[in-house]
Formats: C-alpha cells, structure tokens, sequence
C-alpha cells in the first residue's frame, strides 16, 4: 500500500482508540450512576446544586420532550452536516475531473 | 461548551452579546467579500460550515466518564481566517439554539464568543505558529483543531466562573470547578478533532489543490518544491 494511505488508517484508528479507549475505561466503573452525561448538562447541574436559589430566566421557546426526539434531532444534525460536507468534497472532484478533460481536449485539438 | 438558555445573569447575558456582536457581523462581511471575490471557494466555504455543523451534533464518551462535542472550527479558521468562523460558527449555535433547546437565545452571545470567536483565533494563531515554526500543513491543522476546540472550552468555564463564583473560594475556585468539568474532558476529544481535520486537510490536498492555493494555505505545485509548508497570506 502506498504510505498516503498508511497515514490515512493511522488516523482514522487513533481516532477510535481514542473514543475506544474511553468506552473500555468506562467498563470497570461500578455504580448506577448515569454513563456519559454531558458536559453541558453537568456544568448546569453544578450550577444549580451551588446556587439553588438561582432561577433560570428565561426557557427556550420549543425544547424537545424526550432523550430519544433530542438524539434524534441531533442525529438530524449530523445528517445535514455529513450530506453538505459530503457534496462539496464530490463536487470539487467533479471540478478536478473537469478540469483534466478539459486539458486533454485541448491537448487532442493540437 | 453550551450555556443553557438563562443560565447567564441577564447583565452578563447582553455583555457577551454585545462583546461578540462586532465580531459575527464582521464575520458576516467577511462571508459576503469571500463569496464575491472568489466565487471558487463557496464549496471550501461550505465544506467548513458543514465540518463544525456535524462535528457539533456528536458527542463523543471521554476518558473522564462524561461526553461532549468537538466543535470543528478550526478548519474554516485555518482556510479562510477567523472572522469566517465567527458568522458560521454563530449561525450553528443559532440553529441548536431554536431548534435543539442546546445552548441559548440568552446565551447566544456568550457561546458564540467562546466557540465562534476566540476557538477560532486561537486555532489560526497555533496554525500560524506552527507553519512558522516549520511545521507542516497536517501539523498545523492538527493543533488549529485541536486548540479551537480547548480553548472553546476554557472559554465557557471563566464564562460559568465569573456568572457563579463560589462562595469561598471566588472566581478562580469557580474557574478550578468548571475546568475540572470541560476542560479535561475535552483533552482527549481535542486530540480526537486534530486527527480528523487531519484526514479531511488530506482529502481537501487531493481534491481542492487550486482553490486551496488560491487561498494561500498551499504553494502552487507548479512552482518551486516544498509544498507541505503553509506560508503567509497575500494581504493578511
């Protein structure tokens, strides 16, 4: 294999050990404790056990009502990213492969 | 590194806004003259936009025992400097503002400080940093990634730290806490989004080689070796 693509799974595997690795690390910890809570919500769960008499002033106009609706709109998230990112990446080779035939045209004209 | 809606003393609240408000409409400029100048770079442009839209949606487990997610605008940074990222970086939070519940209209200005605004200058500064040092392009774009999405982090902490000071030990306990919370949890994900904007910094060489020397991140091919390094801007 050619050493470009040595480096590409080098990458791609540091990246699941990483998140591997915590997941692994997770599975020793005993307790019933809730796995993985997110930062954001641990900040704010911080910020309401050393301030009980701070109130929120102001809700969010729409929240979703339950875990798996926010995973999903998460996901949904994602899903537009990936499909965006997805085009530009196709479309710039579209332009590359464009661009070589159109060098080969020219070099045929001649 | 997103505030909940309310959670910022109203005071504070209009502070951020008004702090970070300069930034995203000369972002927003920024945006327009980037699109008008080199029509060519929408799909770079976009690509960065959709790069921080996913990376923001996924949270990923930590060594800690807690998750969060990267925030991936240290590539837009990188590739069309900061104030780019500062319009696009906002106009995510906007979205999983009014849409998610996740962070805040209250808020906006403060998450848009820490993840638009300063993640993305310090990203470029460490790029800038380490192109001159002599580090090459995967180098730099590795610490971009990785220090936009720290410093995004410690951001929101002094943010919390100032908003709730504890009540013995002040600000800088308060700092100590809300670090202990973000910061360390995001060391490894931090090194995680360096790899990945790695891999995407690689697949944007094979594909976007012109646009990106258009941009000044890459010396033209055709011209004399040494591609790997970045160099200075025209007129940055």
């Amino acid at each position: 294999m050619r050493r470009s693509t040595w480096i590409t799974l080098g990458l791609v595997a540091g990246i699941i050990a990483i998140v591997g690795f915590a997941l692994v690390l997770d599975s020793s910890r005993s307790g019933d404790d809730d796995r993985f809570i997110g930062t954001d919500t641990a900040a704010t769960t911080q910020i309401e056990k050393d301030n009980p008499n701070y109130e929120p002033w102001f809700k969010p106009f729409f929240a979703p009502s339950s875990g798996e609706i926010e995973s999903g709109l998460f996901a949904l998230q994602a899903a537009l990213g990936g499909v965006a990112l997805g085009y530009t990446i196709g479309a710039l080779r579209g332009r590359r492969r464009a661009e070589a035939d159109e060098v080969a045209a020219t070099a045929d004209d001649t | 590194m997103h505030i909940a809606e309310g959670f910022l003393p109203p005071v504070q609240a209009a502070a951020w806004t008004v702090a970070a408000a300069p930034f995203i409409i000369h972002g927003g400029r920024a945006v327009v003259r980037q699109v008008r100048e080199d029509p060519d770079s929408r799909l770079l442009l976009g690509a960065s936009g959709a790069f921080t839209f996913v990376l923001s949606a996924i949270k990923l487990p930590s060594v800690t025992g807690s998750s969060s997610h990267p925030t991936g605008t240290g590539l837009g940074a990188v590739l069309f400097r900061p104030p780019v990222m500062a319009f696009l970086g906002t106009v995510v939070l906007l979205f999983q503002a009014l849409l998610l519940a996740h962070g805040g209209i209250t808020t906006l200005g403060a998450n848009a400080f820490s993840m638009a605004i300063v993640g993305p200058w310090v990203g470029y500064a460490a790029y800038r940093l380490v192109g001159r040092l002599g580090g090459g392009l995967s180098l730099a774009v590795f610490f971009a990634m990785a220090l936009a999405d720290l410093s995004t982090y410690s951001v929101t902490s002094l943010q919390l730290a100032l908003a709730f000071p504890d009540p013995e030990t002040g600000i800088l306990g308060a700092s100590a806490k809300f670090l202990s919370i973000f910061a360390v949890t995001q060391v490894p994900l931090a090194i995680a989004e360096g790899l990945l904007g790695v891999l995407l910094i690689r697949i944007l060489r094979d594909v976007a080689m012109p646009e990106l020397v258009r941009l000044g991140i890459m010396k033209d091919p055709a011209a004399p070796p040494a591609q790997d390094a970045p160099h200075d801007r025209t007129g940055a």
